[in-house]
């Protein structure tokens, strides 16, 4: 079976939320949605207090060329446009919305019909996916009309599609595969015709063996569709590791997924891409998983952008008492919660809560030289010679030992038998190195 | 509202701890004691019981009352230390010797480097060296003490079957003539519990049980143990092929002496080997072509200890040159 070839760790799957189907959210009185939904600039509001909403409106616009419009997932009146607390506590921009009923735009297509035929034109498609503020939501929510779009000289052969979900209690990917296959194929079908690519291939990891199955009987309908399954490691997810494990093809280091012919959507990108182009509809839900082994309750939910996450938790019965982490993604790469206050955002998918005993970490000790870092990163680092640079401030030879390659998926502390906080000093050392490489001149 | 956790992620982290990978090494050493205390008797425990406890005192007193910092004898690492240097001692030792031993292994090969992960060479066999150059009539005597357990020894030879070797070429005998003199040095006997020697090699099949247990927990790769055997093998079977006369055989050279001990515990000690596969390939290498030049050309009959503590030199210089391959080698430019 396909995987990737250097690294990755096998962290235990604890797929629990896996049999919930997807219920809808119910929607609250407020909504809060913030104006930086994805990569890049925030999104301009152009609502004022006081205007009338309906769901799917229209409500800012990008601010620069990495940017997204951002739509409204609720019906009813703005009540503010001013800063509120996101995950981190930091003040963001919200339209903050005051709910009445829940009245959509009628140019959505809310029937349950799935539209097969794709009428619109490699330009048009981009422009509706633009126009419907579609983003990556397998984590980076990098804006997808740009990915679509290779740079001038850059010819995309392959278009991969990442149902790997190699994330440890993540269940959302999985749901929607077995749920939603066939408008997920159809997705993936409109955006090979925006690239203009014959070449499709769709990963999911050998843990979803139900998915798999579903999928290819779909595909059967679409045969320029091939459904991989893949051997589960992670970060099988991560771009440059699913382009190796599907195409064989390595993408250069510094360099983008097209240098290696191939652009990866995720497979919530793909319905939401199928929403976008067949029903009109723009991107303000999505599916999130709420889990974690000390809830009761496991779910996933579709939910609209803008649920304050302590309603989230609320809806499932208040937190756990032994919860004292709560994580907006999976327990690999997602982010700590430090606001139960804050906003989901279009591409949230999981909540999770660990209690003190699966997150804390144990107290550093003496590097011992064992080689586990340097066996897990995926991108053939050294992570603990990265650490003793980082602790001595030597930048050049950081940058020698490429730690711009670093992608930040956390193989390193995970596998550390010393506990030293590998990737905490890598990702600011990194930051400073890609700053230093800025700053020179262009040859 | 309650206090979360905040911290960055990953936000688990997998079952493995420094102490949990020493335990397992002790763990593996275990087949190999029990069949040393089966044909050794008290002599065994008293030497595994003196080793970890004098270099665990030893790590604690250094700590505690002479650098004044945090007491970490509970990692494991000090009892591991102990019990190797047991293990690579002869049964006859007297307690004191393994005594200072341990002071030489923790005191001077581990803690003046600054403790765990920062020593250069293994701490038990840097102990092991200082005695065998400090007490050569004690470290090569191999008489069998009496047991607890066995009454009338028939287990182990007065000598080990490489020191027989050596005795008997220089005196000018063939490899042929050695072997029928000594009917006792037989590939059975090695693999199972009659051969002369230290402590922890009597069987070799015990040795490469713990091996497997090593193995299946993860805890080494069989990188620097199969180059190590694989070169032994290839270059004795070559000289033996030239001269099968003088030279000894492969076989008997992989089953004879601290080579499976040395290859599986104590080369691949992770703080004095490489940490990428290439390293630990070059200094498999190293480790079996020194061995078997000692052997066949050096004064003393055994080489694996020091061909180990040579190659230990070599570490951070492989550490600098072997990189692991990296993910995508062509540089982009312009981004």
């Amino acid at each position: 079976m396909k995987t990737f070839k250097i690294g990755g760790v096998h962290p235990n799957d604890s797929k629990i939320s896996k049999d919930c189907a997807i219920e809808d959210f119910p929607v609250l009185e407020k909504a809060y949605l913030s104006m930086a939904q994805h990569l890049g600039a925030p999104a301009e509001p152009i609502v004022q207090k006081g205007d009338k909403v309906k769901v799917g409106q229209l409500i800012a616009k990008p601010s620069g060329f990495v940017s997204a419009n951002i739509h409204s997932s609720v019906s009813g009146t703005v009540a503010a446009v001013e800063p509120y607390a996101d995950l981190a506590g930091n003040p963001v921009m919200h339209v903050i919305i005051d709910v009445e009923g829940d009245e959509w735009e009628e140019s959505i297509d809310r029937t349950p019909d799935i539209v097969r035929e794709i009428k619109l034109s490699k330009e048009e498609i981009i422009k509706k996916i633009q126009e419907c503020g579609i983003v990556g939501l397998g984590g980076a929510s990098f804006p997808t009309h740009i990915k679509l779009t290779p740079p001038p000289g850059k010819v995309a052969e392959y278009l991969l599609i990442n149902g790997a979900e190699c994330e440890p209690f993540l269940t959302s990917d999985y749901r929607l595969m077995l749920e939603q296959p066939e408008q997920v194929l159809i997705g993936a079908k409109i955006m090979m015709k925006a690239l203009d690519v014959t070449k499709c291939r769709f990963g999911v990891e050998e843990n979803k063996p139900e998915a798999i199955a579903k999928l290819k009987t779909y595909a059967a309908q679409y045969p320029e569709i091939e459904i991989v399954p893949l051997k589960k490691k992670y970060p099988q997810g991560g771009e440059k590791q699913l382009i190796e494990a599907l195409t064989g093809r390595r993408v250069p280091s510094m360099g983008l997924p097209i240098d290696a012919g191939a652009v990866v959507q995720n497979c919530g990108t793909a319905l939401a891409v199928y929403e976008a182009v067949q029903k009109n509809k723009p991107l303000f839900e999505g599916i999130v998983t709420v889990t974690g082994n000390c809830s009761e309750q496991q779910r996933n939910f579709r939910l609209r952008a803008g649920t304050p996450i302590i309603n989230l938790l609320d809806a499932i019965g208040r937190i756990p008492k032994d919860a004292a982490k709560v994580i907006s993604g999976g327990p690999m790469m997602g982010k700590a919660v430090s606001n139960l206050l804050a906003a989901t955002v279009k591409s949230s998918s999981a909540i999770l809560m660990l209690t003190e005993e699966e997150t804390k970490r144990k107290p550093e000790s003496n590097c011992i030289r064992c080689g586990k870092c340097i066996d897990a990163c995926p991108m053939g680092l050294e992570p603990y010679l990265l650490v003793r640079y980082s602790r001595n401030g030597m930048y050049d030879e950081l940058e020698e030992n490429k730690i711009y390659d670093c992608i930040e998926c956390g193989c390193c502390l995970f596998s550390c038998p010393a506990y030293i906080p590998l990737l905490d000093h890598i990702r600011a050392s990194k930051a400073e190195v890609m700053k230093i490489m800025r700053s020179r001149p262009k040859k | 509202m309650r206090k979360l956790i905040v911290s960055p992620s990953p936000h688990i982290h997998s079952v493995e701890n420094t102490q949990r990978i020493m335990r397992d090494v002790i763990i593996a050493l275990c087949p190999s004691l029990l069949v040393s205390i089966y044909f050794f008797g008290f002599s065994a425990i008293k030497l595994a019981l003196v080793g970890v406890a004098s270099c665990v005192a030893v790590e604690y007193v250094i700590q505690k009352y002479i650098l004044k910092t945090q007491v970490t004898i509970n990692d494991y690492t000090a009892a591991l230390t102990g019990l190797l240097l047991a293990l690579n001692l002869p049964p006859s030792s007297p307690g004191w010797m393994i005594l200072i031993g341990s002071i030489v292994a923790i005191g001077v090969a581990k803690m003046t480097f600054g403790g765990l992960g920062q020593n250069i060479f293994n701490p038990a066999l840097v102990g092991r060296v200082f005695l065998l150059v400090s007490f050569p009539v004690l470290m090569t005597d191999w008489s069998v003490p009496a047991s607890w357990f066995r009454e009338g020894v028939d287990a182990a030879t007065g000598a080990t079957p490489l020191a027989l070797i050596k005795e008997g070429l220089s005196n000018g005998l063939t490899i042929e003539q050695i072997m029928a003199a000594n009917p006792e040095i037989s590939y059975v006997h090695m693999l199972f519990t009659k051969i002369g020697g230290s402590v922890g090699e009597v069987s070799a099949l015990a040795l490469i049980l713990g091996f497997v247990y090593l193995l299946v927990r993860r805890v080494i790769k069989p990188t620097i143990p199969l180059s190590i055997i694989g070169t032994i093998f290839v270059v004795s079977g070559i000289f033996w092929l030239a001269n099968p006369a003088q030279f000894t055989d492969p076989i008997f050279n992989i089953l004879t002496g601290g080579v499976l001990l040395g290859a599986i515990f104590m080369a691949t000690d992770y703080v004095t080997s490489p940490m990428s596969t290439t390293g630990q390939i070059i200094f498999g290498v190293g480790i079996g072509l020194l061995t078997v030049l000692i052997r066949y050309f050096g004064a003393y009959p055994e080489g694996v200890s020091f061909a180990i503590l040579i190659m230990n030199m070599v570490v951070p210089l492989l550490n600098k040159y072997c990189k692991p391959a990296r993910f995508g080698k062509e540089v982009k430019n312009g981004k």
